[in-house]
């Protein structure tokens, strides 16, 4: 039973699709991962799940429930999350304030999940009071994710959360994004790293113009001898 | 020794007592600028003409509390018409969103748009006050005028100038930092003031992250509202109500908000001081100044101003033009124009 579903989305921002009849799904705490070359729709994709684009055709479902019709806003309320590839943080706020904004929506006591999120990043907890513009690339992309995490959403989408950080920040980062995923939260993310995304991927889309051209495990798509040779290079 | 004395107090009275108090009325008036380009995303044209919106109404109050004999001891009547003043603009601020900017938010307009918006409601306010009020100067200051008198202070120290106080300097200098610590207070600690901190920095998350930009958006007005009452009617007691004064404040108070920087509260402040010290510096005449600090007889010819009084708001232009040409963020670094 798949927690989160796009079933046959076909849309685009107002002129032509872009995808043209794309399928993604993930179960219960499972790590989805959308790969493919660019301008294929990966993030487009991330998008109309998310409800940041009119689809025509095709459907998102959420735990049973359909969502096509609901606006992002909404979307975050049913327990989605999701962390913008930039501007993704308020800058000239603290780490801690970037927190409480993530809650924003919530009125209980905070104080446990930022808890969790400072366990999980334990930098941001030293850098709490420091203005999350004068972050690192690395910590600002947990901000980011902290931000999305404070909502304690049931879906976490991530749109290239290690773009432009340096690998060793990058291996970190998906350490943090399995944990995460541990605790029961589903995963759907979107990457450049297309061999370190598919190696923690328990399902793997492989996107071209619009489609899904394979979809497999993690695994069997990294060792896919297609795959290989047009998307990791060899 | 003496001289040294004298020559201080003089400069204090004719240039650190006006430009600290005139500074803390463009600080105000710079906020509020600041807000609306933060939060709205443009440059608010009207608000010169709504501080003089704000400060009609308090002339009008006050007026009909005078008839009435009511007054309030040693401090101008006005303070007790401010709230009265402030209901009248927060309907009218709210009603100009409503009926004018909101149907530009709806349909995402770019900033200009919302700028010439402002230009209309500007000239809108114009016509209603000098309607309602008449064009001309409205001196509306009662209770005591002065704290300190110049004349006391010479008899007191036993010096040959001395620095006089008004009432509505003093007012205007205690309010002013009152106002700005409980800006500050409501933006750093309150879950709606941080909400609007966070709409400014980052529009688009802030939605993501569930905050209400209408109520933002009207938060915002209410706070200009009160600024440009308060403001308004400091800077009334303290010289006159003019509505064409209050058009031209316009751009000392522009001129402050974008020296300071754009979108930067601390900016703003510190950019009221920057202007109105460099306004009322430049236009002083230096020429008794100078002959205190000069040894023996030595006095200069000229009056030794750089600039006529008349030329004040050309000051504020130059330092505008001057900042955008080479540091168009501002000395605190917000956003460029």
């Amino acid at each position: 039973m798949n927690f989160l579903q796009g079933e046959n989305m076909y849309g685009g921002y107002g002129g032509a699709d872009i995808l043209h009849g794309c399928n993604i799904a993930a179960s219960k705490g499972e790590i989805a991962v959308i790969v493919g070359p660019n301008g294929a729709g990966k993030s487009t994709a991330m998008k109309a799940i998310f409800g940041m684009l009119n689809l025509h055709t095709g459907s998102i479902i959420l735990d049973g429930e359909d969502i096509t019709d609901l606006s992002p806003q909404a979307r975050v309320a049913k327990g989605m999350a999701f962390v913008p590839q930039t501007a993704n943080v308020f800058p000239t706020m603290s780490v801690e304030e970037n927190l409480e904004m993530g809650a924003f929506l919530r009125r209980d006591d905070i104080n446990k999940t930022m808890d969790e999120v400072f366990e999980l990043f334990p930098i941001l907890k030293e850098k709490r009071n420091q203005n999350a513009g004068e972050l690192s690339g690395g910590q600002r992309q947990q901000v980011a994710v902290g931000r999305a995490l404070m909502t304690q959403p049931k879906v976490l989408m991530l749109d290239e959360p290690t773009a432009g950080v340096s690998p060793i920040v990058m291996d970190e980062l998906f350490d943090n994004i399995i944990e995460v995923a541990k605790t029961g939260i589903t995963i759907l993310m979107v990457e450049q790293n297309a061999r370190q995304a598919l190696n923690i991927a328990d399902k793997g889309y492989v996107m071209v113009q619009g489609k899904n051209k394979f979809t497999d495990t993690g695994k069997v798509l990294l060792n896919n001898p297609e795959v290989r040779k047009s998307f990791l290079g060899g | 020794m003496e001289e040294l004395i004298n020559a201080f107090l003089l400069i204090s009275n004719f240039v650190l007592v006006p430009a600290i108090t005139y500074g803390s009325q463009l600080a105000l008036g710079a906020l509020s600028v600041t807000l609306v380009y933060g939060i709205l995303g443009f440059s608010n044209f009207a608000h010169g003409d709504t501080m003089a919106f704000g400060t009609m109404v308090v002339i009008l109050f006050t007026w009909w509390f005078q008839s009435f004999g009511i007054n309030f001891g040693f401090l101008p009547t006005a303070l007790l018409a401010i709230p009265f003043g402030i209901f009248f603009t927060i309907l009218f601020v709210l009603g100009s969103d409503r009926l004018v900017y909101r149907y530009y938010r709806k349909k995402n307009s770019v900033p200009v748009i919302y700028l010439i918006a402002s230009v209309g409601i500007m000239f809108l306010l114009n016509g209603i006050v000098r309607f309602v009020i008449g064009p001309e100067d409205q001196k509306f200051n009662d209770g005591e005028k002065f704290i300190i008198k110049a004349k006391m202070m010479k008899q007191y120290l036993g010096t040959a100038e001395g620095v006089s106080i008004k009432v509505s300097q003093g007012l205007t200098v205690i309010t002013a930092v009152i106002i700005v610590i409980g800006l500050f207070w409501f933006l750093n600690k309150t879950r709606t003031g941080k909400s609007m901190r966070a709409f400014s920095d980052n529009k688009d998350l802030a939605l993501l992250s569930g905050i209400n930009p209408d109520k933002v958006v009207a938060v915002t007005w209410i706070l200009v509202a009160i600024m440009a009452t308060i403001a308004g009617t400091l800077y009334g007691l303290d010289k006159s109500f003019k509505p064409f004064t209050y058009f031209m404040l316009l751009l000392p108070i522009f001129a402050s908000a974008i020296v300071g920087g754009l979108g930067n509260p601390l900016g703003a402040i510190a950019g009221g001081y920057v202007i109105a010290f460099s306004e009322i510096m430049i236009t002083y005449p230096y020429k008794k100044f100078i002959a205190y600090v000069l040894p023996g007889d030595w006095k200069p010819d000229g009056l030794i101003q750089l600039l006529a009084t008349d030329y004040k708001i050309a000051v504020s232009f130059m330092i505008l033009v001057l900042v955008l040409l080479f540091k168009p963020t501002g000395i605190f670094s917000g956003k460029s124009v």
